[in-house]
């Protein structure tokens, strides 16, 4: 019998070559678009030439991003490049990203066309899901699952169920995609959504630009879900015109499509918010946080690292100083980005106000380098995670917050807002 | 291919920050990664781990990255399964990708203190808690993925 579908539903049965999927249901499915980066890679790597694989599927497929521990942070780290580089290289594959051309992978592929509306996309990694803001059905995986799908160009899925969350009416003033995932997530928690899609529509998607969806899109992970996505729409056309180098597949859920849930936001209503330690389902309104006083913060990151969110810090920068004391990383996710902020004079104000810029790199997000927290330190990050160590030392503390959040809390030398 | 060994309990969202934190990644041997393994949440943890012992935890276990390492580093300490109320997506796939046998049970996890004797047998999904005396039956695999377990992993399954 056929089904209504849900939008997820309908790009992975397109996928799997069948008229109808059902929640549950186990898929074959041929991808899009296979990515891995300098950390799961390498693991792929060893997987696929175990088994004894000698080509990979499509080499216009598959993006190798070096971006965790780059610029190589240690010889440990640099072999592991060194080991993607020579993949790269052998397989000749045409999307590989080195220092140079290489940016945070969520923010680089986009930028550079490589996905796009109603693309069946896999990566080993788990913010994969940022490019549900793009009207495709992406999810991170492990390496074993990228070492499967860069020889087979298939993978399987169990066919998720979905929530979907209605946003409503025109975002309040400095209210960005950062304070609504965060909000979301609070409602969920970091479980809520697990296995499930998160399906964002309602009259206020309209108000998302192309980079709050991203940010949205990006932590569904962190609410336990597969993926979350947008429809595609007139703001996704315009960014994937001109850009996308594939064929813009428009799809729709069906009106009687069966959700789990429908959560509503009304998105008047929202404050800026920040998420306290260790989960990021523990959100808080930033300007009940002023007793927190912070040692750094970092701008960056594949959820908050695009131009808006440096032309968000740098408005709250410009003829303002960081705070003394408090360590400012500003850190744009591609180096495109880099070169607009170079343009349009943001990099002088960031270093006006007393804050240093990196090269694009995941570094300290994750604790690799470029800002590690020392014991007890207490850091605002527009970043993805907060758990426990996630920055540097075990005690250390990490709250997630939009650029504009973090930006005033740096020149506050406490988390609020101005 | 039964196993049994003692119980390391944890809580609930153990993320693969903790199971094994990213300052440790610039490495994928198994060796390296098992002497971190939770290192961030138990000191103690790695070097206390026997062969054969059993992880059990709560609710979203192995929540997070999507890092590989984290089922690879469990797997070289040693342990033979890891149980608990619920996994993460990520972390189930991988699991079952790189063959690190894994039972989502809640009732076994409330029960559940570190010491306790487990033995569990993934053939018949039954899990037993020997010092209890108790036996919980979980759900079996479907048979796609029962079948990527039987030939010891993903990439088995492509050589054939």
């Amino acid at each position: 019998m056929k089904t209504a579908m849900t939008l997820s539903q309908k790009i992975l049965a397109a996928h799997a070559g069948s008229d109808f999927v059902r929640a549950g249901q186990l898929v074959t499915a041929k991808l899009d678009m296979v990515l891995g980066n300098d950390i799961t890679t390498p693991v792929a790597i060893s997987e696929f030439e175990k088994a004894g694989c000698d080509k990979v599927f499509d080499k216009s497929k598959i993006s190798v991003v070096l971006d965790h521990f780059t610029p190589n942070k240690d010889i440990k780290s640099a072999q592991q490049c060194k080991r993607c580089r020579t993949f790269a290289k052998k397989f000749d594959l045409d999307n590989f990203f080195d220092v140079g051309e290489m940016g945070i992978e969520h923010a680089l592929l986009p930028e550079k066309g490589l996905v796009g509306a109603g693309d069946l996309v896999i990566g080993a990694d788990s913010h994969t899901c940022t490019y549900g803001a793009l009207g495709a059905f992406s999810t991170g995986v492990g390496s074993t699952d990228m070492a499967y799908a860069l020889s087979t160009g298939r993978t399987w899925f169990k066919v998720p169920s979905a929530i979907k969350v209605v946003l409503k009416n025109k975002p309040a003033a400095n209210v960005c995609g950062k304070d609504v995932i965060l909000h979301l997530i609070g409602i969920t928690g970091v479980d809520g959504a697990l296995y499930k899609s998160l399906e964002f529509v309602g009259d206020g998607v309209k108000y998302m630009t192309m980079d709050d969806r991203f940010t949205i899109c990006n932590m569904a992970i962190e609410a336990g879900a597969k993926n979350g996505i947008f429809e595609c729409d007139d703001v996704t056309y315009e960014y994937l015109e001109g850009r996308y180098k594939g064929e813009i597949r428009r799809y729709a859920a069906d009106e009687d499509a069966i959700y789990e849930r429908t959560i509503e936001i009304d998105l008047s209503k929202l404050s800026p918010v920040a998420a306290c330690p260790h989960l990021p389902s523990n959100v808080k309104s930033a300007s009940e946080l002023s007793h927190v006083s912070i040692d750094q913060v970092i701008i960056g990151s594949c959820t908050n690292g695009r131009i808006s969110d440096m032309r968000a810090a740098a408005q709250v920068w410009k003829n303002r100083k960081v705070k003394r004391g408090v360590r400012a990383i500003v850190i744009p996710a591609t180096n495109e980005i880099y070169l607009q902020c170079v343009k349009e004079g943001l990099i002088e104000i960031f270093i006006s106000a007393g804050a240093v810029v990196s090269t694009p790199t995941c570094g300290p997000c994750l604790g690799g380098h470029m800002g590690i927290l020392a014991e007890n330190e207490k850091c605002v990050a527009t970043t993805n995670r907060n758990f426990v160590g996630r920055m540097g030392h075990i005690s250390s503390e990490i709250y997630l917050a939009s650029p504009y959040v973090a930006a005033c809390s740096a020149v506050l030398g406490h988390i609020g807002v101005l | 291919m039964k196993f049994e060994g003692k119980a390391h309990k944890f809580g609930d969202n153990v993320d693969t920050d903790v199971i094994i934190p990213a300052r440790y990644l610039n490495t994928s041997d198994g060796r390296e990664l098992a002497a971190h393994c939770m290192e961030d949440i138990d000191p103690t943890f790695a070097a206390d781990v026997k062969n054969g012992d059993v992880i059990v935890g709560g609710e979203n276990f192995g929540c997070g990255s999507s890092r590989e390492h984290a089922p690879l580093a469990i797997k070289s300490c040693g342990v033979s399964c890891v149980i608990a109320a619920s996994f993460a997506r990520i972390f189930y796939r991988n699991s079952i990708n790189i063959g690190l046998p894994i039972f989502e049970c809640r009732e076994a996890f409330a029960e559940a203190e570190s010491g306790h004797v487990f033995r569990a047998d993934p053939a018949s999904g039954i899990i037993e808690n020997v010092t209890l005396g108790r036996k919980y039956s979980t759900a079996p695999f479907p048979k796609e993925i029962r079948d990527i377990i039987e030939s010891g992993g993903l990439m088995n399954a492509v050589k054939k």
